[in-house]
């Protein structure tokens, strides 16, 4: 089953794949470059800063090929990311098993290429996309981006994408589109977890409209420098860090522009629990437990950190002064 | 019955060694739990593993209790009896592990913040009732307290385990609702359902002999 990430990734395009030399030196060119620009927009993230700011995320250790990108420091933190260990085998990914580390040990039968996705519905040029199609539509950013899950932990990861809004805007949505939702691929036999109906497959998630153009929506296709690894979601997924991990859809095959608010997964399954929105907030708990801390994952220490202090949560996972204006009026305690 | 005619198992159940050996069995898990621990590989997040392990435990060990009485009445190895409290003290044991791993590492030893999460979340009440129900038991499973009690009340007292299994397996199971995933919890709650369906059936069996007894005796009276 590991067969394919022992072999590594069928990368179609050569040209995507930049020696990791090449690379790296780019990126600590662009690190140097950035500094500057980044005590400018330190304003954004300062009240997240650990420490020093670090210029650069560490080197992937992944074997996964590179994917080229500029680094945007603007829309980054400045905390330190999480060891890719961590990213890359603490995962709820259902579509693998129900168990953190399902994902990591299950996901190497998904086939990611050939790969296609449906860009349909309230538009008025619906396309399908080739994964290649997709890699060259817009410049790669590298965005390190605060991920809060609903279960109470964090962690921090530079992952690699451009704005949803490009292929939003490529597809040109008509005046009726209001929301769009995303469907991750459904295919048992891949995707072994599908054969569980701990879900209805398969996986649907969705964002008002004009959350799905706000430029910090990730359509995200790499992590620490790498393409994604099947576990994270791959060939493409959607990150959007003011919202609990589970909004960002992975490996996903068709987004449809639609005009009625979609109902998602979890809304379908626990609907007392699991609102549409589901913006990170420290003050409205619907779930189980408190969603006031958290725990940030991989921060070492002993007992593999497990006394380090929890930190609190912010309002709308700290990216509030870019989002909030998003939200005026609403109440968030009723629209969870 | 001479030695030689008893069962094996009794006649092992009867080793000096059973009680040392069962005590030893109980500390694996929190021992195991240490060893990963110290060699750091407590998984990338160490505190929901420290948590569930300790709870998945108590859990366990609190079934198991549960499952003596009737495991003894089946077999008739009446030797199993001994083993009950030790096993019931061990559940209480990690349940109050796995309560401060809760208290310290969620909430920080916030008492107010921790009340404010029994408050709001039937879950966490759950399990903080039956961690609750648990404790005068605790207290109570000294030799002392049980002549201090009189046998009769002492029993009584003590069926509030069946009530601690029920909130507990009710706490473990809305846990795992939150994750639409209750397939464990299912388990353990058809495990329990089956422990207290034996006693109630027997109670049940029971109060029918006596009433036959009782209706016998009063028509020969009336004879």
């Amino acid at each position: 089953m590991s067969k394919r990430r022992e072999q590594g990734f069928e990368h179609a395009v050569a040209s995507d794949i930049t020696p990791k030399e090449i690379y790296r030196d780019r990126r600590h060119w662009l690190a140097a470059a950035t500094v500057g620009a980044a005590a400018g927009v330190a304003a954004l993230t300062s009240r997240h800063a650990r420490a020093v700011p670090q210029a650069i995320a560490q080197p992937a250790p992944g074997k996964l090929p590179a994917l080229a990108a500029q680094k945007n420091v603007a829309l980054s933190t400045t905390q330190t990311p999480t060891p890719y260990k961590d990213i890359v085998t603490y995962n709820n990914f259902y579509e693998f098993g129900t168990s953190k580390s399902d994902p990591s040990q299950r996901a190497g039968s998904l086939r990611t290429r050939p790969w296609t996705v449906v860009v349909d519905g309230e538009v008025h040029k619906p396309r399908t996309f080739g994964i290649d199609d997709l890699l060259k539509l817009a410049p790669m950013e590298e965005r390190i981006y605060r991920h809060r899950c609903v279960e109470g932990w964090a962690m921090v990861v530079p992952w690699l994408g451009y704005s949803l809004s490009h292929v939003l805007k490529a597809v040109e949505p008509t005046a009726n589109a209001k929301y769009v939702q995303y469907i991750t691929l459904l295919d048992p036999a891949e995707m072994p977890g599908q054969n569980d109906p701990i879900l209805q497959w398969p996986y649907v998630e969705g964002l008002r409209l004009d959350e799905a153009m706000h430029p910090l929506t990730l359509l995200t296709f790499g992590l620490y420098g790498q393409v994604l690894p099947n576990q994270d979601g791959a060939p493409l997924r959607l990150v959007i860090p003011w919202k609990y991990g589970f909004k960002g859809g992975k490996s996903i095959v068709r987004i449809q522009l639609v005009e009625k608010q979609p109902v998602t997964s979890w809304m379908r399954a626990v609907p007392q629990w699991y609102g549409f929105y589901s913006n990170v907030n420290p003050d409205v708990s619907p779930q189980n437990w408190s969603q006031a801390t958290e725990r940030l994952i991989g921060q070492g220490g002993a007992f593999g950190g497990l006394f380090a202090p929890r930190v609190p949560t912010q309002l709308f996972n700290g990216y509030g002064a870019q989002v909030a204006h998003l939200y005026q009026g609403m109440n968030l305690s009723k629209f969870f | 019955m001479s030695a030689l005619q008893t069962p094996l198992v009794r006649r092992l159940l009867r080793l000096k060694a059973v009680k040392p050996a069962i005590f030893v069995l109980c500390l694996l898990p929190l021992g195991h739990l240490f060893w990963r621990g110290w060699s750091d590989d407590l998984g990338p997040n160490p505190e929901q593993t420290v948590i569930w392990t300790t709870g998945l435990w108590a859990l366990r060990l609190l079934l198991l209790t549960l499952a003596v009485t009737p495991l003894r009445k089946l077999s008739g190895w009446a030797e199993l009896a001994r083993l009950r409290r030790m096993l019931g003290l061990f559940a209480f044991a990690y349940a109050l592990l796995h309560f401060t791993a809760w208290f310290g590492l969620v909430n920080g030893f916030h008492t107010g913040m921790a009340l404010r999460d029994v408050g709001k979340h039937p879950f966490v009440l759950a399990g903080m009732t039956a961690l609750l129900l648990l404790l005068p038991l605790a207290l109570t499973s000294t030799n002392g307290m049980i002549k201090r009690l009189g046998a009769a009340r002492w029993q009584r007292l003590h069926r509030l385990i069946y009530v601690a299994g029920v909130v507990a397996v009710f706490h473990f199971w809305w846990g795992k609702l939150a994750k639409n995933n209750t397939a464990t919890p299912t388990v353990y709650a058809v495990i329990l359902a089956l422990l207290l369906g034996l006693r109630l059936w027997w109670a049940w069996r029971a109060a029918r002999s006596r009433r036959a007894a009782a209706a016998q005796g009063s028509s020969r009276s009336l004879a």
